[in-house]
């Protein structure tokens, strides 16, 4: 997908995301003022997105953020597997 | 206080030093291990995955937040990421206090904070091969999540 002004993004995947995915980082473009939504809805275009939950866990420059914040260019979105530390 | 992602092997001796003090009467000390068997599945090792930068400041804020809400304890917590052996210590958290119920309670409320939010995840390796990625959320037919 390209946009007019678009906005490059890196969004990470990790564990069982990376594995749905094929691969644990992606480069896309987003359009200015795009949200963490928009970023998502993004990826579910991908193969095998359709293993992501309906609302993930996310991060936004190694930080919890929520699915309405927004994005800015350069930033570094995550995508969070349910945790299982310890 | 301190916390840290590791990949080698964590020495337990060195984290209770790290905490002792003449002015602690009790230490608390929580060691997670790699177990042999999950849901009923035999497993053979295990793979520690996580997200590094924001893992460790996850990690930081919840000890800080700890020795914040138990005045007194000096808290230290390393996380181990890597292959590990079956016994190996994924995790552990050593907590000094004056006093007994400091101690444990801040202990507690580390390893609960750091598997309800640290960004780390843990694949499985089984005797047949095969690996999995664990989802604690999903439901476990056979027993409950230590």
């Amino acid at each position: 997908m390209r946009y007019r002004s678009a906005m490059p993004v890196r969004v990470l995947l990790f564990a069982s995301y990376a594995e749905a995915l094929g691969q644990d980082e992606v480069a896309i473009d987003t359009p200015v003022h795009a949200t963490v939504a928009d970023v998502l809805a993004h990826l579910r275009t991908m193969p095998g997105a359709d293993r992501l939950p309906p609302q993930p866990l996310v991060a936004i420059n190694a930080r919890y953020a929520r699915i309405g914040d927004a994005v800015h260019a350069g930033d570094e979105v995550a995508v969070i597997p349910p945790v299982a530390g310890g | 206080m301190r916390a840290a992602i590791v990949t080698q092997p964590i020495d337990v001796a060195t984290l209770l030093a790290e905490v002792a003090a003449l002015g602690h009467g009790a230490t608390s000390l929580f060691v997670g291990t790699v177990r042999d068997t999950h849901a009923g599945r035999h497993v053979t090792g295990m793979e520690y995955k996580a997200y590094e930068a924001m893992a460790l400041h996850e990690l930081t804020a919840v000890v800080a937040e700890a020795e914040a809400t138990f005045p007194g304890t000096q808290i230290v917590c390393e996380h181990r990421v890597g292959e590990l052996t079956l016994g190996e210590a994924s995790v552990v958290i050593a907590v000094a206090h004056a006093h007994r119920a400091s101690a444990f309670d801040a202990c507690r409320f580390v390893i609960e904070e750091l598997k309800r939010r640290v960004p780390i995840w843990k694949r499985e390796h089984y005797v047949d091969g095969t690996r999995a990625w664990i989802d604690p959320t999903a439901p476990a037919p056979r027993e409950a999540h230590a």
